[in-house]
């Protein structure tokens, strides 16, 4: 096939799509927790890159520092701070894989049809592929455009047109490179939402639409919770009697 | 080869989605020990993240008017804070049964069994 036809977006979706699913299952599969563990930290690791893919870059990144760097560390060391004997074992019966896989069998025949049903997820968009290294030899950065009506065709060759102007949305609305998001979402914590301008229902007032409230009950919630985990996980000291 | 050529929509993320809740779904109601259970909580977790980034993004929807825009970015924050802090009083649980009873076998925790 001609390897020009890649679109390497679809690629490296598949790429982590494949990490994400293949060591989720491998999550479940695996008897050993250390393993499970190990798993787990890759599929999350590759769920992230599907974050970054689908534009979502702060997102992304958060879930690298506090998912894989900080609750997964945590479970870690609740591994080993209950570390089974080495002839415990944890195993599961037979009946309860049997019921398992029965239910995830219903709940993927419901889940993965409802994926492809509705028409306006199905509706795949136009592409936008960036040729970072024609930006380099020619000095302006060169986006390569392509329209999902080019791809109906599946046997022809996609008809690239280049335009040199970054910020040109193809007249559809489409942006040619994801926003960047860090900004908005920091003023969108504090309550000022400039990536909605424009006014919004009539009755939501402006400001109202902010995450100031919620960003603040789950700064508290944490604390909260944290001293309650340590509270609740400090070690017991004996109340003994003096003499 | 053409599932290389075309591009992602919001339905492919919907699948990985899926397949993170499905696993997570059985990791919780398979495993014994109480971290695996843990990580299964974890795993559903993920996979509502994944929905809620795809459906976010003006990339993948291809500027439709039912994107959710950077709403559902916020509410995936919310859910990795919100995952972070029931990791730890889960393991803090989990620590207490584990010194009262030196195993994290859950099937032992059925004192409270009516």
């Amino acid at each position: 096939m001609n390897v020009d036809a890649i679109n390497w977006h679809t690629f490296f979706f598949l790429l982590f799509a494949l990490f994400a699913c293949g060591f989720a299952i491998a999550t479940v599969v695996a008897a050993n927790i250390v393993r499970m563990a190990m798993c787990l930290i890759i599929s999350l690791g590759a769920t992230s890159g599907l974050f970054f893919l689908a534009g979502a870059d702060f997102v992304g990144s958060m879930q690298l520092l506090i998912y894989v760097g900080g609750t997964l560390v945590l479970l870690i060391f609740g591994v080993m701070l209950t570390a089974q004997g080495p002839f415990v074992s944890l195993k599961t019966g037979g009946g309860d894989w049997i019921v398992a896989v029965m239910l995830s069998g219903c709940l993927a025949a419901i889940l993965i049809p409802a994926a492809f049903t509705v028409a306006d997820w199905r509706n795949a968009p136009a592409t936008k592929v960036h040729s970072e290294h024609a930006a380099q030899a020619g000095g302006a950065k060169v986006y390569l455009t392509s329209t999902a009506e080019e791809h109906a065709d599946e046997h022809a060759v996609p008809d690239w047109t280049v335009s040199t102007t970054p910020g040109d949305t193809n007249g559809d609305g489409i942006p040619d490179a994801p926003p960047k998001t860090s900004t908005p979402i920091g003023l969108g914590l504090l309550g000022a939402r400039v990536d909605r301008l424009q006014p919004g229902p009539a009755g939501l007032k402006a400001g109202m639409s902010g995450y100031l409230l919620p960003f603040e009950l789950v700064s508290v919630h944490l604390l909260v919770v944290l001293v309650g985990a340590a509270y609740l996980a400090r070690t017991k000291r004996r109340a003994r009697p003096k003499m | 080869m053409h599932l290389l050529t075309q591009p992602v929509g919001v339905s492919h993320f919907l699948v990985v989605g899926a397949v993170l809740f499905i696993s997570g779904i059985v990791c919780m109601a398979v495993k014994r020990n109480a971290l695996g259970i843990l990580m299964g909580v974890e795993l559903v977790l993920n996979g509502a993240n994944i929905n809620f980034v795809a459906f976010s993004s003006e990339f993948l929807s291809g500027g439709s008017p039912y994107s959710l825009g950077l709403d559902g970015q916020f509410i995936s924050l919310f859910v990795i804070v919100l995952a972070a802090a029931e990791a730890a009083v889960a393991l803090a649980i989990t620590l207490n049964f584990y010194n009262n009873h030196a195993t994290v076998d859950v099937d032992r925790a059925d004192e409270l069994k009516g």
